[in-house]
């Protein structure tokens, strides 16, 4: 009788260890890759030119229309018709049919785009997961499908300004680009991507009223102190980054979720 | 019998036509431009706004929901936001508990030595102009790592920000971000003891909507100042 119970309390503990197994030396999440951190030099950063991150994980894939689907099914708070305006302008989700439907037009495997910050940021809080921050999201976009940096691969950059010329990619499913050395697809050539910090990018209309350096950015003699030159791309991705605000919801926009490791 | 058909589709269009016409005239729904380009000025039918053409937009009868509901939050309001926070005095506090007050509110972290101080004399300079009587100046710290609800406490009191009109706010970097997003404020750290941040004060009212922002440092804030009177 009491072997029969210890021998059930065995199996019941083997179980989580094994999953504690696993998950910790596995490395690897569901659906997510583990970007192993470093140091790099980021287009815009701090103070001293060399950004470290830590390591992290990121989603393999963008957050696609029918992920997004699942989610507003259990956050009502978060369906087309019933979001607050403090959290999305009136573009969210504005190709969608109705609260539940996305609709015959809508591609569920493409990334959902049309989201605000609020939003994405509510969706991986529900995943336990958060956005990556700039920094995180652009070290993880350097590499290209073979290195870990391809911030002087002259061909990797014009690849990724060939992309942004090309219209209505947003309609595309995720993981039709390419992969890139971590694992992680897409990354460039489908949607632009919100980051948790995206507001330290220090332009406003009026950005004389900035206390701040920043301001010489988009100058022309801003290019001289960049700290990259190849990187045009990344101009363009800031440029982005420093114009928008966290309610609005655009049609080339998506999002996906990092978390700490 | 082909004449016919086309009289009864012309009524039924016709009909239709002045149905619709009915519905808009004879409910009491009032329209506003959604930019608000004439400020609170409204119209009895949806019509273009005259002064940047955009469609103008039903109002929502949240008047009267204000009346009826003490704890009605409007969909622009920043009570909204769930987020938690610590004021100067170590207490836990929501937004939301600072409800019924007109809120004046800047960003700024304690170990700044360029931008802050004078963002700091900007709203004493606000604080001096008006009537304080159910107004809360709030300092929202965008540095929570270093500003603790001791560090804030002592920013206050050097600062003479000590009476029960001054609040000032730390909490984590994530509520911090959602907050500086909903102020339009943008912030980045550039070294562990500097920050860069954009100079704005916003004013709310009572119901927690955006009533005003002013951008800039040591700028004119006499429109600040007659928002605030409006509010009053």
């Amino acid at each position: 009788m009491f072997k029969k119970l210890e021998m059930h309390i065995k199996k019941v503990l083997l179980f989580p260890i094994l999953c504690m197994f696993f998950l910790g030396y596995g490395q690897e999440k569901t659906n997510m890759k583990l970007i192993k951190g470093g140091y790099f030099v980021p287009l815009y950063g701090n103070d001293s030119l060399v950004t470290k991150v830590s390591d992290f994980y990121l989603d393999t894939y963008l957050v696609t229309q029918a992920d997004y689907l699942n989610f507003v099914k259990q956050n009502d708070k978060y369906a087309k018709d019933k979001i607050i305006k403090l959290f999305a302008d009136a573009n969210y989700l504005q190709k969608w049919e109705s609260n539940l439907n996305p609709g015959a037009e809508i591609n569920l495997k493409a990334p959902v785009t049309n989201v605000s910050w609020y939003a994405a940021k509510e969706y991986c809080a529900t995943q336990g997961k958060r956005l990556p921050t700039i920094y995180e999201w652009e070290y993880a976009a350097m590499a290209s499908e073979t290195a870990k940096n391809a911030q002087r691969d002259s061909l990797f950059n014009h690849k990724i300004i060939a992309s942004y010329e090309k219209p209505k990619t947003y309609k595309k499913s995720v993981g039709s680009t390419y992969k890139n050395y971590w694992g992680v697809y897409d990354m460039h050539g489908l949607v632009w991507e919100w980051t948790s910090d995206f507001n330290a990018v220090m332009i406003s209309g009026e950005s004389r009223k900035d206390k701040d350096t920043d301001k010489d950015l988009f100058c022309g003699s801003a290019s001289v102190n960049a700290s990259n030159l190849m990187d045009y791309a990344a101009f363009m991705r800031y440029a982005f980054r420093g114009s928008i605000k966290a309610n609005y919801c655009i049609q080339n926009l998506g999002f996906r979720c990092a978390s700490s490791k | 019998m082909k004449n016919k058909h086309i009289f009864i589709l012309f009524t039924f269009v016709l009909l239709l036509f002045t149905a619709c016409e009915n519905n808009t005239t004879t409910s009491d729904v009032l329209y506003q431009c959604p930019m608000k380009c004439e400020g609170d000025k409204t119209y009895s039918k949806q019509e273009n706004c005259p002064v940047c053409n955009m469609k103008l937009m039903p109002l929502k009868d949240k008047e009267e929901k204000v009346l009826e509901d003490p704890n009605y939050i409007s969909d622009a309001s920043i009570f909204n936001l769930t987020s938690s926070w610590k004021t100067q005095n170590n207490k836990e506090i929501t937004l939301k508990d600072l409800k019924g007050e007109i809120l004046v509110v800047c960003m700024i972290y304690t170990t700044c030595q360029a931008a802050c101080p004078r963002l700091v004399a900007d709203m004493r300079n606000i604080y001096g102009k008006v009537p304080h009587e159910n107004i809360n100046f709030v300092l929202v710290s965008i540095d929570p790592e270093n500003d603790t609800p001791e560090k804030l406490k002592a920013f206050a009191k050097e600062n003479e920000l000590e009476d029960e009109f001054w609040t000032l706010l730390t909490s984590n970097e994530d509520n911090v971000r959602e907050l500086s997003n909903v102020l339009s404020v943008k912030y980045k750290k550039i070294n562990p003891l500097d920050f860069s941040h954009s100079n704005i004060i916003t004013v709310f009212n009572p119901q927690g909507e955006l009533y005003f922002q002013q951008e800039g440092l040591g700028v004119d804030n006499s429109d600040l100042i007659k928002k605030i009177k409006e509010l009053k």
